[in-house]
């Protein structure tokens, strides 16, 4: 077999987290007007700004489109035949304690390696899982609670800080910024939010883990994160989705804001449900994810690896407003089989002597499909803004594609940019010398990817490092046989 | 320990190896020397099992055991090395991660357990020092960057780290300076043992002084024409290829 054979059958073991859970739910029926955005609400016992606001969204949403300027090819989504809330059933109102969370749940979180239970202890990480439309636990809320730390579901932060939540919500992203946004503003289940008080460094890292189990439903998700003056906070997301045959769709939300000289570190691993090896299923990942530096000093830091979802549709980006604020954004994207794959980030330099850093991977494979589009955009005010951008694309087999759109609007003089960017593919004088070394062709590729990947991955935090490199293998699985 | 018996090989449909015999005893340093073209760096990657490099007739014995067979992994882990005449840059890749990776590769080939980072580290240290590397070599991209010295010198140390049974060195020789050519000398003669075999593919004498090689083959049109002791290559040296290939 050749090496470029060798190469494209290396990428397609199994989806790991494909299971579904049997499990009971409460659902709304399928279909969306503004009696489901009551609904939304009512069950969610939220007061009437909240109300008044998903209102606003939808009514706002009726009047847009679809974005089609995107280098991807979705199915079209019917929007009436979704359903926008499914609950796993419980006795109560809802989980007071990880005693009252149905066993069948934690075993699902289990199985996917989230420490819910004494591992969180062990592992130092605080959770907050989302399963379908809810929160089912958040470990670690004494411990938060005492360093002043408010990590909770959305829906909790709604009930106990409403006024936190008026301040900010949909300060970062507005409602009609674009239409998934507008369309989860409208009808947003759950999600997490964090307030991190003036001064205070939270003392573990954070996690959500987002899990779509029922058919037919969407996700949308909302987070929200506060840095006040002078905190700090590093917040870890993973996600994974059941196999089906159908596409799924998951619109979420993420706004941050980092007062003066406050710090948030986001990191994702996306490992939603790719579809098969055919292209069939998976899921459409349209996802809104701003952070604005608000105050002088402040940094926003996105680091995100992508392997998973049908579609990606995502450009984490920051507002860099206060004077000498920071943004950053490092990123793997992998498309493998018929994986679409349109991402990058924005770097809106407002204040004077912001800085952003820019650092994409992108990865294809098979029919893969993957994007870099990034916007750095210098306004008049940001004297002395620098930015540096740095896009390399990684071509395994010779059906796939990488596509570079970087776009620059620079309105002042003095400001500094840099950008490199690189394309080149696995050589067959590279596998066969690793080969010749007695390394498998398997474990060659993903020491060339790892290397490829190696400046992004070292801004994940140690677990989650160990973890990306594991999940890119696993999804390049059969890229190469 | 290897034994090729009229061997014949294509590359790209092109017949490169035309019934080639070779008999290299364990303990030995056979020289294999020839014009260009002759298929010597083909010889060389058909032994390693190189992907694109048919074998249409003949055979191999490594070990008493078909090489042939083997995947080209399953014949590294077997104890056979190429040392590249063009070594590749894998950037990213850190030199001592991809040296680690090979060295517990072949121990787990043995039923050995795997050495770890600061084991390995040692092992390697003291390899560095002969070839006289600075340690900085280990934390750089495989091959990323390097000189032409650099490389062939980077190729001796990961032979000398991974102890092969059959070491086939392409032309390890060419591109080097007298300096780097006596230190990567040095490196084979350190591997020298009768459990162990060497191939030199090798256009010029020089190498020869420093190595002293115990059978000298001239290659040409795909097969061995002439064979002698390391006489042979000084006579080769004086008189050119000519003479033998005319006959």
């Amino acid at each position: 077999m050749s090496d470029n054979a060798q190469l494209e059958a290396l990428v397609s073991r199994g989806y790991a987290h494909g299971f579904v859970t049997e499990i009971e739910s409460d659902s709304l029926p399928p279909g969306l007007d503004e009696d489901t955005v009551r609904n939304i609400s009512r069950i969610k016992n939220e007061p009437q700004f909240l109300t008044d606001w998903r209102l606003r969204a939808f009514r706002h949403w009726q009047t847009m489109r679809e974005p089609e300027w995107a280098h991807v090819r979705p199915h079209p989504v019917d929007y009436q035949a979704l359903s926008y809330y499914s609950a796993p059933k419980i006795k109560t109102d809802g989980p007071k304690s990880l005693a009252d969370v149905d066993p069948k749940l934690l075993e699902t979180y289990a199985k996917l390696g989230v420490p819910l239970h004494e591992r969180a202890r062990l592992a130092g990480v605080a959770v907050d899982a989302v399963f379908d439309s809810v929160s089912v636990a958040t470990t670690f809320k004494d411990r938060l609670e005492k360093a002043g730390v408010i990590f909770c579901s959305f829906s909790d932060a709604v009930q106990k800080h409403p006024a936190l939540l008026e301040k900010y919500l949909g300060t970062v992203v507005p409602q009609a910024d674009n239409f998934y946004a507008c369309l989860n503003s409208a009808v947003f289940s759950d999600g997490s939010f964090v307030y991190i008080p003036k001064g205070v460094r939270c003392p573990m890292e954070l996690s959500t883990y987002f899990r779509i189990n029922a058919a037919n439903t969407g996700q949308f998700e909302r987070t929200l994160i506060i840095a006040d003056e002078g905190s700090h906070v590093s917040y870890l997301e993973g996600c994974t989705a059941p196999m089906r045959d159908e596409n799924q769709l998951h619109a979420a939300v993420v706004e941050l804001v980092a007062e003066n000289d406050a710090q948030i570190k986001y990191s994702t691993v996306q490992n939603w449900y790719p579809g098969d090896e055919n292209g069939i299923g998976g899921i459409y990942n349209f996802v809104t994810k701003r952070g604005e530096c608000r105050g002088r000093n402040s940094r926003i830091s996105w680091t995100q690896v992508e392997t998973g979802s049908a579609i990606t549709w995502k450009y984490p980006s920051c507002v860099l407003k206060g004077e000498n604020s920071v943004g950053e954004f490092y990123s793997v994207a992998l498309a493998n089989n018929y994986q679409q794959a349109d991402t990058g980030t924005k770097m809106i330099h407002i204040g004077p002597n912001t800085r952003s850093t820019i650092v994409s991977k992108g990865i294809s494979a098979g029919h893969g499909q993957n994007t870099y589009r990034g916007l750095v955009k210098i306004l008049p005010t940001a004297h002395g803004a620098r930015n540096f951008t740095q896009c390399d694309s990684l071509l395994m087999g010779t059906q796939c594609g990488a596509h570079t759109f970087p776009y620059v609007e620079i309105k002042n003089s003095t400001a500094t940019l840099e950008h490199e960017a690189s394309t080149s593919r696995i050589s067959e004088d590279q596998l066969f010398y690793c080969i010749q070394r007695g390394i498998s062709a398997e474990d060659a590729v993903n020491m060339i990817v790892n290397g490829f990947c190696k400046s992004v991955f070292k801004e994940l935090p140690m677990e989650f490092a160990v973890e990306a490199q594991n999940l890119l293998a696993v999804s390049l699985e059969g890229a190469v046989g | 320990m290897l034994k090729i018996n009229n061997l014949h090989a294509t590359v790209a449909g092109k017949k490169v190896l035309d019934g080639l015999t070779l008999d290299v005893p364990a303990g030995q340093v056979h020289a294999i020397m020839g014009p260009n073209g002759s298929g010597k760096s083909t010889l060389a990657y058909v032994l390693a099992g190189r992907p694109g490099y048919e074998v249409t007739a003949g055979s191999v014995s490594f070990k008493d055991q078909d090489l042939l067979t083997l995947a080209p992994e399953a014949r590294a882990q077997a104890g056979v090395f190429l040392g590249f005449q063009y070594p590749v840059e894998i950037p990213g890749v850190n030199n001592v991660y991809l040296l680690k990776a090979a060295f517990n590769a072949a121990r787990k080939h043995r039923g050995e357990s795997e050495v770890d980072a600061f084991e390995f580290l040692e092992l390697v240290r003291i390899k560095m020092r002969l070839m006289q590397m600075d340690e900085a070599f280990l934390s750089r991209g495989v091959n990323e960057g390097f000189s032409g010295g650099e490389k062939k010198r980077n190729e001796i140390l990961q032979m000398l780290v991974l102890e092969p049974a059959l070491a086939v060195l392409d032309e390890t020789d060419s591109g080097l300076d007298i300096d780097a050519l006596k230190i990567v000398a040095q490196g084979v003669n350190t591997l020298r043992s009768p459990e162990r075999s060497m191939i030199l593919v090798t256009h010029y004498q020089r190498l020869l002084d420093y190595i002293k090689p115990d059978q000298v083959h001239v290659l040409a049109r795909g097969k061995i024409i002439r064979s002698g002791g390391s006489e042979l290559a000084l006579e080769l040296e004086a008189r050119g290829y000519d003479w033998l290939t005319q006959v």
